[in-house]
């Protein structure tokens, strides 16, 4: 009898494991996002362009893609 | 603005898996789950291509319309994010994407399938911009610090462009015009539609 109660109660434990990894989560409709350019984020934010203002934030992406990605605009095309 | 694209240029690409690294170091991404990887065209045949391809946030995404939860939804620079609390990862996307970016973590309950993660353009999720919960969820918001997808910018060659759909179209258009060959965008079509003026056959008529 002993060994089934043990059998039971370690089988027990065994399915209970799994709970402990799971994290809480919330269920419902799906969140809003805030937009990109309306929140700073901390210390790592690219200067060059004012938080919440989207038309510094769009010029400063555009330049940031013109010069990080576009190497004719420092060698020229030839 | 218009919309943020990628563009991969296939004359460029050297399979260096730059793009690959950066993504994975800079958010985090779990073992087996791949956001961006480099897939090689025609391999062992010479004149071989290679290219990065990761989610193309793509203008009609067919996740979006397949998904049973409806947890993805589409930022105003067109890029296709998903609400990981919504998401019950059913796998609905992964059939429908045309480019295989939906990844499923199985590091649930006894192997269990997690809940899709796939490339954020690194524009994070719905929680707050740049907390810890959108860090953990969905990696790093370089888009809200005002920087491009982390692939886009490492990438040595400059193979991988990514950021507004007209400025890396135009720096791509430079360059096709200026080595004379190499127009081929693979995956724009059918990502993004086909490009204006594509299309030259004539409408057919009725005789």
């Amino acid at each position: 009898m002993k060994p089934l109660i043990a059998g039971g109660l370690a089988a027990t434990l065994c399915l209970g494991l799994p709970g402990c990894g799971e994290k809480p989560q919330t269920a419902g409709a799906r969140k809003a996002d805030t937009k990109a350019y309306s929140a700073a984020t901390g210390t790592d934010t690219a200067g060059g362009w004012k938080v919440g203002d989207k038309t510094s934030w769009e010029a400063h992406l555009a330049t940031r893609t013109k010069n990080g990605q576009n190497e004719y605009t420092r060698t020229g095309a030839h | 603005m218009a919309r943020m694209k990628f563009i991969c240029d296939a004359e460029r690409c050297i399979e260096c898996n730059g793009c690959v690294t950066a993504c994975k170091a800079e958010h985090e991404v779990p073992w087996g789950v791949n956001r961006r990887r480099v897939v090689t065209l025609n391999d062992g045949v010479p004149g071989e291509k290679s290219i990065s391809v990761a989610c193309m946030h793509c203008s009609d995404a067919p996740c979006m319309a397949v998904c049973p939860v409806d947890c993805f939804y589409r930022t105003d620079e067109g890029v296709v994010l998903h609400d990981k609390d919504t998401c019950i990862g059913c796998g609905y996307c992964s059939y429908a994407c045309p480019f295989g970016a939906p990844q499923f973590p199985s590091n649930g309950t006894f192997g269990l399938r997690g809940k899709m993660d796939k490339c954020t353009f690194c524009a994070g999720g719905p929680e707050d911009n740049g907390s810890a919960a959108e860090n953990e969820k969905y990696g790093r918001n370089r888009l809200a610090e005002g920087k491009l997808p982390i692939c886009a910018e490492m990438c040595s060659t400059k193979a991988l462009l990514g950021g507004d759909g007209d400025v890396v179209a135009d720096i791509f258009r430079t360059r096709v015009l200026t080595r004379g060959k190499g127009s081929e965008v693979w995956g724009w079509g059918t990502a993004y539609g086909k490009p204006s003026g594509g299309d030259t056959k004539p409408a057919p008529t009725k005789s």
